[in-house]
Parts: C-alpha cells; structure tokens; sequence
C-alpha cells in the first residue's frame, strides 16, 4: 500500500508541477490581489478589472493576474503586490482602480515602484537583496543575534551598503522545522528565495561573495527542505506587522490562488496527507496530534489528538468527522479568512482527521452569512474529488471519505457542538446535556469528532514539518500559534498570527501599533461575548489558553478587540449580555431568565437608574448563570460582566452613586455644553442641529437648550473649534 | 394499520395534497427535495432546503413550510420550530432593498447604533420592518466579519464600510433612485 500511495502521490505532483509550467507559474510577472470578502468590499473587484483591462490593451502576454485570499493587513485592503522575477516583491495598500492603472503604467511596464504607495512604507524594495534573519525570540533555536552580526561583518568587508544589502530581524521564521547541522541558523535571502544553513561567519562571506556578488547560489550551504514560512516571509517580511508574525495555520494565505488546486499542491500541500496514508497507522497520526501539544482553536482548547483517540476507541461501525466553521462571535473573522484564502489546508486537515480516527464522512458547517467562504470549498471539494484527494480509494490507499457542505442559518449557540450536531440533523440548535459527549455519541448516534477551522488548517503542518517543531513554537501546555482577529481602536486592523505565549503587548503594540488618536489603552476584550475585559495594566500577559483563563477571560475563538479610554466598560458588557441574551436557545432556565434580567439591570445602571444593590445583584446572579447553566453559552454568558466588575468596579460605583459615565458615553449620563469662552459664533452646531436647540446669533457664543437636547453628539462632531464639550 | 397512517401518505387525497405541496414550490426545489429523500437522513436536509426556499421567495411563507413539509415528511411542527428558531430564516416577506447594520463588537465601538438611529429616522422603522412602499426592510446583523472597515452597513450584496450617520441619507437615496430607475426601464 505505501507503495502504491507514494506513487500515487509523485504522480499528482508531476502532474501538478507541469500543469503550473503550462501556465508559466513563477516566471512571468504577477501582479497579485487580494480576493477576500473584505478585501472586496474594499474595492479589490474593480482593481481587478483595471488590471485586466490594462494587460490586455498593452498586448504583453508574460504578465500574469494572480488571485489570492486575504494576507490580513485588513486597515489597508485591497492591497495589491507587483513580482517581477529577481527583483524584490512590491506591495501597494490601499489601491483603486486609478492607482491600478499608475502601477500597472509606471511599474510593471517601465520598472519604478511607486514609493508612496507602498504597504507601510516599507523602502526595501530599493535594495537589491535582503537577508531575512530570526530574532529567536521565543525558542532560542536559532543562534542568539549573532547571524545578523556576522553578515553585517560580511557585508562590510565586501563593501556592500544597506542600500544595495538589507539585513532584516524577524520574529520566528519557522525555519527551525527544517533538520539542520548542529549551530547553524536559517537564513533566507530575497528575493532569490533561497534559504541557507550558516554556521560559521565563512558561510555568511560565501554568501556574500558567491550569491550576491557572483549570482550563483552556494549549493552546498543550500537548504533543500524548503521551510514553512519560506514564501510567506519571500513575499511579506520586509513589513513589521507581517514579520513579527509566525505563519502556521494561515501559511498559504494571500499566497497562493485559493480556486486553484495546483497552487495547493505546488507548496507541500497534501504531502502530509500522502504521508498519513503511506504510514498506513492512523495511531501514529494521533500520536503526532498528541506530541505536537495542539490544542483545539475553537476556544474551549481541549487537546486535539486526545480527542481523536478517544473517538477512535469508540468507533464500531460509523463514525463523523466535522469542520465547525459556524463563526459566530462578533469581532472575529480568523475561520471566514482562512476559508477564503486557504480552504485546501482545511480539507486536508480533515481528511487527514478523518483517517486518524475512522470517519468516511465529514461536514463542514458553514455559516450562511460567508456566501464567498461556502463558494471557495465547494469549489475545493469539486478539484480534491477531481484529482482523487475526496471520494472513494483516496490517493490508492484504499481509505475513503467524502466532506458535505451544511450551512448555519444564523444562530450563535451552533458554534456549541451538540447544538451544532442538531442543526445538522435538520433540527432547531439547540444543545444538549453532555455526557455523553459527541466522542461516545454525536451525529446520529455515532461517535463524531469536532473541530474548528483553525485546528483543521494546523494539521497537515504538523506531520510535514515535524510535530516536535510545532509543540516548540508554542508553550509549555500548548503548541504552535494562535491566530487572532485584531480589531476595534488599534492602528492595524487585521489577522495575526502569533506563537502560544506571545504577550498582549507585542499584538497590540507591535504588531497591531498601538491605540490610534493619541489615546491611551484601557482593555483589551478577548473571547467574544464569553470572554471577558483584560485591564491595560495586565497586557504583559503572554498568551495561552490557561494565562487568559486565569484574568477571567478565555482565549475563545480568537476575536481581539483593542478599547480605548472613551469605551465604557458598564456599555461594553451590556453590549455583549444584548447579544447573549438574543442569542440564548432558551432550553434552560438560567441563561434564558438570567441573561434577560443581567441585561435590564445593566440597562438601569447605563441608563443613570441603578442603586449599589443592583451591582450585588448583578454579581450574584452572574456567578448563578456561570454555574447553572446547561452548555457553554449560558456558562460563559456572564464573563463580560464578571471581568469588568473585577477590573473596572469603580465605573459601575460611578454610574450609580455620582450618575456619571468615567467614559462619557452613556447617553443619558452625559449632557453637552457650550463654552461660551471657545466659542466663536460660527453657527456651524446650530445648523447641524437635528431638534433645532441651539441657539445664539452669529459672531457671539451660542446655548444649548439643555430641556430640548437629544444627546446626539452632532454639535460636539461638527464644532471646530473645541467649543462644545461633552460633561 | 400503516395503510391507514397518514405519514405514510395513503390516505385518499394523497395525489392532491402532494400536487398542491408541490405547485407551492419552484420545480428546482421540489427536485432538490427528491433527492434529498433518496439521503440516509433525509430530515438532515431541512435547513438546506429552507436555504433554498428562501432564496427563491426572499422569506419563508407558509404554503412553502407546509410544501417542505409534505414533501420531505417532517411534520410542520418541526419545520416551523426550525425556521422560526434560526435568525436567517424570515417568515415575513421583505423589502426591495435590505439593508443590515452590522452590530458586531468593532462596529458597535466605532459607532453603529448612531448609523442605525439615523438609518431608523430615515426610513421611519425599526430593525426587522419594511418600508411602506416595500423598498427597504432594515436589519441588525451578527458580525459580518469585515471589521476593519467598521461600522459597516450592507445593502442587499453590497459593503459599506466606515459608515457615519451623515452618508446615510446619500446612501438611501442612492437605492431609491436605482429602484425608481429600474421600474422606469421595466416601463419603458
């Protein structure tokens, strides 16, 4: 069987590497965008046209338009990236079809980048070669610094400035899952993409003197494993918020075309697959799973490959394996991104799942609110079933499976898996009592694995590069990365994907760039609404499942949202109880009554109406929802609540004993006001009042009527000089 | 006694009942159902099926539950509990236009309940009504996943993102003229 495996698998590469070589893959220019739901909100369709229109009319047929998902620099979509081979790649943010045309004219056709439009300002694309080293921040694998220190050296003896030679310091390459001599360190130099052991610092003046003096590679230094974050770091590593990151689960994304198989298979993709089968042991798969520390994505972190032998142990006849892609939580958009730019690792990831534990059948769960994700894995499973990745005798291994598409229909508690077996079944999602748990008896009575998106995309990573190299990335309880939707009052929105451990700093700060206004931090919510605040005094935490669950939030499925200090946490938390409450199935009676009445104490507090008693009350019938409650989303309904009453009590005392919002942002705690001494009687806020209750005439202070005021805040937006202060 | 079940569809007027279930439904979706029926777990198909509905007729009306039902042989108990039970099924047909205010955790920190006061003001609704002329049914929205573009209002397929309560009337008008503009080409 292994043998016929392997041949079945070189098979597919051939094929696959000729077809590429038909379309002239990597040695035409290609000019890449971006194609995900966001990105196509932000104008990267019309782009795309422009592009087209542009090649055609020039008549040169060696330019090619790559589609690719999304790379997660959201803030800055639709970005586009120009490769001309052997110059470094160009990345522009923030592209219309206008700018599309300049790049398309000054660029692509006559060789000079558009430097104003760069992605962050990177400026390394005057270079001509870039030297990519690991910080090792987080493992000390690679040798501390001193590679960096050793080219520089290099460098200087052979007379090359940072002009011509740019030495980058990144976070972790992944570089150390490729096996390597004793002491050496992984570079890579773009934008060759050639990646190389050095040991010694003759190895770092070969490079100089053979590679970028003399143009040949030094073959014998060359690394011929090719490491994970290769690509990702050839094309993304010169910008700070891509190379503090650690590329695992979203290794493909904005990399490679996600309609188009061969691109999949072209950068190691089904090899891990291929090598599950040819092993012929699904136990080893598990004990992979189990040695790399993965722990579910999902957010409950329950240990994957432990999952998988339990289910294994109970299978008799039939057994299921299930993708959860119903992302529900607000903020958080990691499942629907990775789906868009990557769905092959998924499938693979299940199909690799589903051998481990025995299934022959396998659902993904979709949300139906991801029209663009559901289109990109149907159209997956249509290329994997065509090449024969999906169906019966998969690869000739004689191991058979196939993957249905279901699809949510909107409702939170399905991310829940009981829940979510019910709404397969066809019934309302609604959960159920667990033991027994979906291992011994989930969808139609069968044992049943689930897991989540990012899981899934984790997998196949593991068996190709090593699961001793993934439990390594990561901490001491927990492998690998996490990936985390950025978003709320940070410079940089985005997806980030970063190793377990990695502080809230670093995300927020580094990679994220801080708070944008001048504003200063005051928490950062995590989990989604079953999550909870984490105070801007604490955001040293590293990241774990375990560390996060200790402040009294939870990792959740990812969701990152960055307040300010004009967030009220009394707000925040009755934003998130709204939401619970709506989305509560109403089976049990402590989350459907006590999520109703946390939500109208919450209401009266906002609303100047509390008393101190409320805010016992409150206390105490969260910690009875905590307790009580049937399935996960009642239990952890009330974090929100708990987390901001432990770190921000003194704002709930506020809202109640002075009637005042610390935040100014409970409507009917605040009231504006004209500074008669700032105000230069422009008129402008008496125009744009919509109740007509400014008054004053021109040239002198105006008045508010403070009897006829709605609150709407449009005078103190549209003032421009100061003058009108919210108290 | 099963001759005389009625879930076994052998009463007398079973043909009738059957053709009026399936005179209820587009020819697609009463194929889709037979093939459904061939499943293992047929019943497993019933919220794909009301997906399908609903894209065709824009909500779920109940000749169409009844239909799904008779055809499918779930009870209508069943098929109601689970098309009033998921958010994205609507029993109540909808406007010409939809518009959903996203109000996800980063929308609602930068400012979408201001967009949908103004967006309510407008229009003279509230979430979940329809306009008088049945051109815009207004929505909240779970998380539509494109936060950086917070606040973001959809309109029907469309994305606007950075909303702000002032680009709300433009935006309204906007649709209202693309539908005054339609129905005068339809005329001409």
């Amino acid at each position: 069987m292994t043998a016929k495996v392997e041949k079945a698998y070189q098979k597919l590469l051939q094929d696959t590497l000729k077809r590429l070589q038909e379309r002239e893959f990597g040695q035409a220019i290609r000019i890449q965008v971006g194609s995900a739901t966001c990105e196509n909100a932000a104008g990267a369709q019309q782009v795309w046209q422009e592009f087209e229109k542009n090649i055609r009319t020039s008549g040169r047929t060696d330019i090619r338009l790559h589609r690719v998902g999304c790379t997660g620099r959201c803030s800055c979509e639709p970005i586009v990236g120009v490769l001309i081979p052997g110059k470094m790649p160009v990345k522009y943010e923030r592209v219309d079809a206008e700018l599309a045309h300049r790049i398309f004219v000054e660029h692509v056709l006559n060789g000079n980048p558009l430097a104003a439009h760069v992605l962050d300002n990177a400026g390394d694309f005057n270079a001509d070669w870039q030297i990519v080293v690991c910080d090792s921040r987080h493992c000390g694998a690679c040798v501390n610094g001193s590679v960096a220190k050793v080219f520089r050296a290099a460098l200087e003896e052979a007379e090359l400035g940072p002009d011509r030679v740019r030495i980058s310091e990144v976070g972790c390459l992944g570089f150390c899952s490729v096996p390597r001599p004793e002491g050496a360190t992984t570079v890579l130099v773009r934008p060759s993409h050639t990646a190389y052991n050095v040991k010694t610092p003759e190895d770092a003046r070969r490079i100089v003197r053979e590679h970028l003096i003399g143009g040949h590679a030094v073959e014998d230094l060359r690394v011929t494993e090719l490491p994970i974050s290769l690509n990702y770091f050839d094309l993304y590593g010169d910008v700070a918020f891509f190379s503090s990151q650690n590329r695992i689960a979203l290794r493909n994304a904005g990399i490679v075309d996600p309609e188009n198989i061969d691109e999949y298979i072209r950068y190691n993709g089904f090899r891990a697959l291929a090598m599950a089968l040819m092993k012929g042991e699904p136990e080893w798969v598990i004990e992979q799973v189990k040695t790399s520390k993965l722990r579910g994505r999902g957010g409950g972190g329950f240990p994957t490959g432990q999952k998988w032998e339990l289910t294994r142990k109970n299978v008799r006849d039939m057994c299921y394996i299930i993708c959860n892609a119903d992302e529900g939580d607000p903020g958080a958009f990691m499942d629907r991104s990775t789906l868009e730019s990557d769905p092959f690792s998924v499938i693979e990831g299940m199909l690799i799942g589903g051998y481990a534990v025995g299934a022959k059948e396998g659902y993904f769960y979709v949300r139906a609110e991801y029209p663009l994700a559901i289109r990109r894995i149907e159209k997956a499973l249509d290329q994997c079933r065509a090449l024969g990745l999906l169906g019966k005798n998969i690869l000739g291994s004689g191991f058979s499976m196939d993957i249905d598409i279901r699809l949510g229909a909107g409702a939170f508690v399905c991310g829940e898996e009981t829940a979510l077996i019910h709404s397969i079944m066809g019934k309302r999602g609604q959960p159920r009592i667990r033991p027994p748990f979906p291992a011994e008896s989930g969808l139609w009575g069968k044992p049943t694995v689930i897991n989540n998106v990012e899981t899934f995309a984790n997998v196949p990573a593991i068996l190709t590069y090593g699961a001793e190299w993934f439990a390594r990335v990561g901490t001491e309880n927990s492998g690998g990365t996490k990936v985390f939707a950025l978003a709320g009052k940070v410079n940089h929105t985005g997806l980030v994907e970063v190793p377990m451990g990695t502080t809230i700093r670093e995300v927020v700060e580094k990679i994220g760039g801080g708070v944008p206004g001048g504003r200063t931090l005051k928490g950062v919510q995590t989990g989604g609404p079953a999550g909870g605040i984490i105070p801007a005094h604490l955001i040293d935490t590293p990241i774990d499942f375990d560390t996060l669950g200790k402040l009294g939030s939870i990792m959740g499925s990812g969701g990152m949202i960055v307040l300010d200090e004009t967030d009220c946490m009394v707000d925040v938390a009755k934003f998130f109880m709204a939401f619970c409450q709506d989305e509560s199935c109403g089976k049990c009676t402590p989350c459907r009554e006590g999520t109703k009445r946390m939500l109208e104490i919450l209401e009266r507090i906002t609303s100047g109406k509390g008393t101190l008693e409320d805010i016992d009350k409150l206390e105490r019938l969260a910690q009875l929802v905590k307790h009580t409650s049937l399935c996960g989303l009642g239990r952890a309904a009330p974090n929100p609540v708990l987390s901001t009453l432990k770190y921000y009590r003194e704002e709930y005392i506020a809202h109640v004993t002075e009637r005042r919002c610390p935040a100014r942002k409970c409507r009917a705690l605040i009231h504006y006001e004209i500074d008669a001494a700032k105000c230069v009687g422009c008129t402008m806020c008496a125009r744009n009042c919509p109740v007509s209750c400014i008054s004053g005439t021109r040239k002198e202070p105006h008045v508010i009527d403070q009897n006829k005021c709605i609150k709407c805040g449009r005078c103190f937006e549209v003032c421009r000089f100061d003058a009108v202060a919210r108290v | 006694m099963s001759t005389h079940c009625c879930c076994n569809g052998s009463t007398d007027n079973r043909e009738a009942v059957m053709a009026a279930a399936r005179a209820a439904l587009t020819p697609e979706i009463v194929a889709f159902i037979e093939t459904c029926r061939a499943d293992e777990h047929p019943e497993g198909q019933l919220i794909r099926v009301l997906h399908k509905v609903q894209e065709h007729y824009g909500y779920l009306g109940q000749d169409q539950l009844n239909a799904v039902a008779q055809l499918l042989q779930v009870s209508t108990s069943k098929v109601t509990g689970v098309a009033t039970f998921y958010h994205f099924f609507r029993t109540e047909p909808r406007g010409r236009y939809v518009i959903s205010v996203c109000l996800g955790t980063a929308c609602y920190v930068k400012g979408a309940e201001r967009v949908s006061e103004k967006l309510s003001e407008e229009l003279g609704i509230h979430f979940g009504e329809t306009t008088k002329d049945g051109l815009f049914s207004l929505n909240a929205t779970r998380c539509l996943g494109t936060c950086s573009l917070a606040p973001v209002v959809m309109v029907n397929d469309d994305v606007f993102g950075d909303m702000t309560p002032d680009k709300v009337p433009s935006l309204l008008e906007q649709y209202a003229r693309k539908a005054q503009k339609e129905s005068q080409q339809k005329e001409a």
